[in-house]
């Protein structure tokens, strides 16, 4: 007999795993946020007045994008189904719900299915008489050239943007401010990612891409989209190398004495001692460039199921920047004290 | 007996036709996408064409228009993702064109093909030749004008054979967009999965009005 569930996922329904992570989600949040319509969760006690940040995406990337929901982090987030962007229904009953009379932000990663549902939901929250205005993240250098970033993903970026931004929503008061910073936030962002295994499908169980056993996929999205290229199954060190050295030929533009956000993410099941053999292997390049990493991040953020793998996103700050980074926030996907 | 003009009621039927064409055809369309490097099209359409039916036997459409549009707007709630605004776009932007009409001719296949596919152009931006649905959409629209004098199933026939055909050239193009973008030139040989679903449906509208 065949295997239904090859990869053994703990679940009740594949086809339920969308709606029931989500039931999940807003009771790890023991009462500070709540459902709103169909699947949006949304902070309770929000900021009077101010301009609202909403983020969104599909689900089965766990934390994101709904888990950064929280204080000094986003409003609420409109949740599609596993894979999928939220339909623009979704994205209005969210949108109506974090509005406090100073427009929304929608913030989300650089995809054709959420670029489009957005823009439908922001046309039905025009009707509706809330100003919308968008920032899309697409932080993911090796998705394409610099002189077509439009066309780049949105990749692990989108947790050190949206903490900015969060902070922003907390201090500003108006929807164009909010937007200036957000999209300062992702000027100054850019992610390298690498695969060694695919995840795999809830409703299928089928792996999301193939890739030999001996090589690894440089420039990977986050949904296995191709990168630049394979290389050999090669050391931690090696690698922090080759992910920093694609990062540096981008036009980040770093130099000595500029401070960053430093965010080593697992894309699912490679665990927290190879993110840190890996950021012990990028820390004395950094150094040795004259690049002071503000703040560290190491932890599982933006992921593909049990997809293995690691990105590197770094986030230069600049002075106003680095006073929003400072900010306490607070949220299941990320928090800081 | 071929159907000369539909009534509302009858293109409600067409429609409830197409709707369970895509669900039997899940499996087609879900290898079709998995071909080309996704895998998920074939799920989200038959999501989408069981809302719009349930949608459609749950209540009376008040008009052509309303029956077409209900389509769009049941694909583009339960769907989600690209497909889900295209296919949403499509039935509802060609809806509107039909605003008004008693009965659905040759003329009205016409317009809701030109106004479906120009709302799914400006929505998602490609073009023929880019490896998507418009590489069936707009051959059945560009048929569609020039036979929308002659009756109804001899147009709806024209159409049908257009899209298929524009769905057999869509092999031998390089994708343009979404996950098949990155595969480069291994995704020629392969129809493209939107395509695929744009054939089913309008096979299904032929067979219904042709039968």
């Amino acid at each position: 007999m065949s295997n239904a569930n090859p990869a053994k996922k703990i679940i009740n329904n594949p086809l339920k795993c969308a709606d029931e992570l989500f039931e999940g989600l807003v009771l790890a949040y023991d009462g500070k946020a709540r459902r709103v319509g169909t699947r949006s969760i949304v902070m309770n006690d929000l900021r009077p007045d101010a301009p609202a940040l909403l983020v969104g995406g599909g689900a089965g990337h766990e934390p994101i994008y709904h888990g950064l929901v929280g204080k000094g982090m986003a409003d609420g987030a409109a949740v599609g189904e596993i894979f999928a962007a939220p339909p623009p229904d979704i994205v209005l009953e969210a949108a109506q719900a974090v509005n406090r009379g100073k427009g929304v932000l929608f913030l989300y990663g650089n995809y054709a299915g959420d670029v489009m549902n957005f823009d439908i939901g922001a046309e039905l929250a025009a009707d509706e008489g809330i100003t919308v205005k968008t920032v899309i993240i697409a932080d993911d250098v090796c998705s394409a050239p610099p002189a077509e970033k439009h066309k780049r993903r949105g990749v692990a970026g989108l947790v050190p943007i949206t903490k900015l931004a969060g902070a922003a929503a907390q201090t500003v008061d108006s929807l164009d401010e909010l937007a200036r910073i957000a999209q300062k936030a992702c000027d100054n962002t850019r992610t390298v990612g690498v695969s060694t295994k695919p995840g795999s499908i809830p409703a299928t169980g089928k792996p999301t891409f193939e890739l030999a056993d001996d090589v690894i996929g440089l420039g990977m999205g986050i949904h296995g989209e191709k990168g630049v290229g394979l290389i050999p199954m090669c050391t931690a060190d090696e690698l922090a190398a080759k992910i920093l050295d694609l990062l540096f030929a981008d036009d980040l533009e770093l130099k000595s004495g500029d401070e960053i956000v430093f965010f080593v993410n697992s894309l699912g099941s490679t665990h927290m001692m190879e993110l840190l053999i890996l950021l012990r292997g990028a820390k004395p390049i950094l150094e040795a460039r004259g690049i002071k990493i503000h703040q560290t991040i190491v932890d599982n953020i933006v992921t593909c199921q049990e997809m293995a793998g690691v990105s590197f996103s770094i986030t230069k700050l600049d002075a106003e920047l680095k006073k929003l980074w400072d900010m306490p926030c607070e949220s299941v996907g990320y928090t800081k004290l | 007996m071929p159907k000369a003009n539909l009534s509302k009621d009858e293109v409600k039927a067409m429609l409830i036709l197409a709707c369970e064409r895509v669900i039997a055809a899940e499996p087609m369309l879900s290898q079709a996408d998995r071909d080309l490097g996704d895998g998920d099209h074939g799920m989200g359409m038959e999501r989408g064409m069981r809302a719009a039916k349930d949608k459609l036997e749950a209540a009376e459409p008040e008009s052509i228009e309303k029956a077409f549009s209900s389509v769009g707007m049941a694909m583009m709630s339960s769907m989600g993702g690209a497909s889900g605004a295209i296919f949403g776009t499509f039935f509802r932007n060609g809806g509107k064109a039909l605003a008004g009409k008693e009965t659905f001719d040759a003329a009205g296949l016409a317009a809701f093909l030109q106004a479906g596919l120009d709302g799914v152009k400006q929505r998602g931006g490609a073009a023929v030749g880019d490896k998507t649905c418009v590489d069936a959409m707009e051959p059945a629209a560009v048929k569609g004008a020039e036979v929308a004098a002659q009756s109804l199933p001899e147009a709806m026939t024209a159409v049908a054979a257009a899209a298929e055909a524009g769905k057999e050239a869509s092999k031998a193009m390089v994708a343009k967009f979404g996950r098949a973008k990155t595969l480069g030139e291994a995704c020629i040989g392969f129809p493209d999965a939107g395509a695929c679903s744009v054939v089913v449906i309008l096979t299904a509208f032929r067979d219904f009005i042709v039968a």
